[in-house]
């Protein structure tokens, strides 16, 4: 395919007479423009491909050598992946952290966002400047006195302590998501709603919320994928409770080849489908026209 | 009865004065139009009416109800939105219906309401359809009706047909127009469009930098404006103006001609005249023929009296070349006086 696709654009090597100098810029650029694309595209996509025939194939062809470029679709080192020790726990783990993130920061998030779609505060474009740089902190920077204050406060190695700090990390997404949301839904809506007879919340629950839901929806599954990723704050505030990357960051050196793709393709299927799924309310997030 | 009083209401918004001190009464069942250009206070003044918007100061007061502290709901009143406001998760007959079932009213009772209004308004067809699937005038009919339907004491509308195109337009301002007076319903209509005010109100509030300058009828907003801002806000082409100096009791001279007008004691009036109400004449004022525009039904001519541009709609058959001298006389009865100083009408 990329080949067909390179073949096409690359320029006649016996240029057209009556060629001018501006297709030829034209050309050279639209050259410039495709390659760039399967370049990118190859950087995202041949190592997904690799985690993918690594996983479907037996442990032993993964442990051999030269590698296969075909899956043979052989469940061995699922199995293998499903039956270790820990691992289904950590799994479980996982899920559940990344269920109560979701809850929360849209429970915290959307409200946030509504206020900032409609009303008008003093120090709004400060507050909104200030959610984007909950994300300039470091993580590693606030890993040690976090675990310190969890030990102390009995939230460490809880699920609930690390849904928190996931939270805080999601936040931002979820306020920013659901403000484009609610911005694009008029005002005049609402003021219908409540000439009709709604009160605030009425109206918010008649009008605003069936309207929003896939948006609400995304945005918690951005949420969830957030905490599925995240790997620093799992490793360091959890010991018995871990979840699957932490999990599998601890044994990564100490387990076999097919093993760690097994995990890795765990891990990022998931991701990969939820945020393909959900990819046009991240363009929202940003002010990019749906297309 | 739904007799609306406002009384001193005012709002600022920071530090710019959206609304000075406005006082008006609308009868019952009238038709009141607020009229003005945009930023005039006219779209502020509806809201603070139907409780979208809260007054700074002053009082607003529904059929012998203070309501300004109520929330919408509770104001007995219905309004009906410049981008329609037309619920798009639910169908037609849900949006019309949505006001009445927040009353609780029984089904049976609903949908005798939806069906009724709906048919009144023409939209019957569509009871099943979405919004997205409607067209703008389509929209449009669904929100009167939706209004319509919560048999409000008061209808409040905002621009409704400034998103319609023209021939729309004309078309649902003839039809709202007697929707309404078999409703009846109190209106309060704000609308920049002059044609719309004038082919629909009872009376017309013209308002100016937030203030209302004169609430009259339709006629007598035309004909006698009662400041200069009416007069060249209302007609188009709008009213002419000509400078009149004091020649004795009671007459004034204008480009060289004496004039009967007011007896007055002011250093100068402004003499000011309607552009159908001259005719050519064999005495009179000199006016210059600058453009000439055959529109049909009528002739418009640009030209110069007293070096100050003057209008004139004259008979379609008359043939006038630009840079020939007419000769204009005024209708003397449609002739109007404002004081320069104050920019009020003088009698």
């Amino acid at each position: 395919m990329s080949q067909a696709s390179m073949a096409a654009s690359v320029p006649d090597p016996q240029p057209d007479p009556d060629a001018t100098p501006a297709t030829n810029t034209r050309s050279a650029g639209r050259f410039l423009y495709v390659s760039g694309v399967v370049l990118l595209c190859a950087w995202v996509i041949v190592p997904i491909y690799f985690l993918m025939i690594n996983t479907l194939s037996s442990p032993e062809t993964v442990n051999s050598f030269p590698k296969p470029f075909f899956p043979e679709f052989d469940l061995g080192s699922l199995t293998f992946f499903a039956g270790f020790a820990g691992m289904l726990s950590a799994l479980k783990n996982s899920v559940l952290v990344a269920g109560m993130t979701m809850v929360m920061s849209i429970v915290i998030g959307a409200p946030a966002g509504y206020a900032l779609s409609r009303f008008e505060f003093r120090g709004k474009g400060t507050f909104r400047l200030l959610i984007l740089l909950t994300r300039a902190f470091p993580l590693p920077l606030l890993a040690l006195p976090l675990a310190v204050m969890f030990i102390r406060t009995g939230l460490d190695d809880t699920a609930l302590g690390l849904a928190l700090v996931h939270t805080t990390l999601a936040i931002p997404f979820s306020v920013l998501i659901t403000f484009s949301l609610f911005s694009g839904i008029p005002i005049e809506l609402e003021e219908a709603a409540w000439t009709l007879g709604c009160t605030r919340l009425t109206a918010f629950q008649k009008v605003v919320l069936p309207l929003i839901l896939p948006g609400i929806t995304a945005s918690a599954i951005f949420a969830f994928v957030i905490s599925w990723n995240e790997v620093f704050a799992a490793a360091v505030l959890t010991i018995e409770n871990r979840t699957l990357t932490a999990f599998l960051l601890q044994n990564l050196d100490t387990s076999p080849l097919h093993l760690k793709f097994a995990g890795g393709f765990i891990l990022v299927v998931p991701a990969l489908i939820f945020i393909f799924a959900v990819r046009k309310y991240l363009f929202a997030m940003w002010g990019i026209a749906n297309r | 009865m739904a007799e609306i009083q406002i009384k001193n209401v005012a709002k600022t918004f920071g530090a710019y004065q959206a609304l000075h001190d406005i006082n008006l009464t609308i009868a019952d069942q009238e038709f009141m139009v607020l009229l003005g250009a945009s930023g005039c206070g006219k779209s502020t003044l509806l809201r603070i009416i139907a409780g979208l918007e809260t007054a700074t100061s002053g009082e607003v007061w529904i059929g012998g109800r203070r309501i300004d502290h109520l929330s919408p709901k509770d104001r007995g009143i219905a309004m009906v939105f410049q981008n329609y406001a037309v619920f798009p998760h639910l169908t037609v007959f849900e949006n019309i219906g949505f006001g009445l079932r927040m009353q609780k009213l029984p089904n049976d009772e609903v949908t005798r309401r939806v069906e009724r209004t709906a048919s009144l308004m023409h939209i019957d067809q569509l009871l099943k359809r979405y919004s997205g699937e409607l067209s703008g005038g389509q929209r449009q009919r669904v929100a009167v009706a939706r209004a319509l339907a919560m048999e409000p004491d008061v209808i409040l509308m905002d621009e409704p047909l400034s998103n319609l195109d023209a021939l729309l337009r004309m078309e649902m301002r003839a039809e709202l127009k007697g929707v309404l007076a078999e409703s009846k319903t109190t209106a309060i209509y704000v609308t920049h469009d002059q044609v719309e005010a004038m082919s629909m109100a009872d009376r017309i509030s013209v308002m100016h930098q937030g203030r209302i300058v004169q609430a009259a009828s339709p006629i007598e907003v035309y004909r006698n404006p009662s400041a200069e801002f009416v007069a060249s806000f209302i007609g188009n082409p709008p009213m002419n103006f000509l400078r009149a100096k004091p020649a004795g009791a009671g007459k004034w001279t204008v480009a060289g001609q004496l004039f009967d007008g007011p007896t007055a004691d002011k250093p100068e009036l402004q003499f000011a005249i309607r552009p159908e109400d001259m005719q050519p004449a064999a005495e009179g004022l000199k006016a210059t023929a600058k453009v000439v525009e055959p529109l049909g039904a009528h002739l418009l001519v640009t030209c110069e009296i007293d070096g100050s541009l003057f209008r004139a709609v004259l008979d379609s058959d008359m043939t006038v070349r630009p840079g020939e001298v007419l000769t204009l006389a005024p209708q003397s009865n449609r002739v109007r006086w404002f004081d320069p100083e104050t920019t009020l009408a003088v009698a």
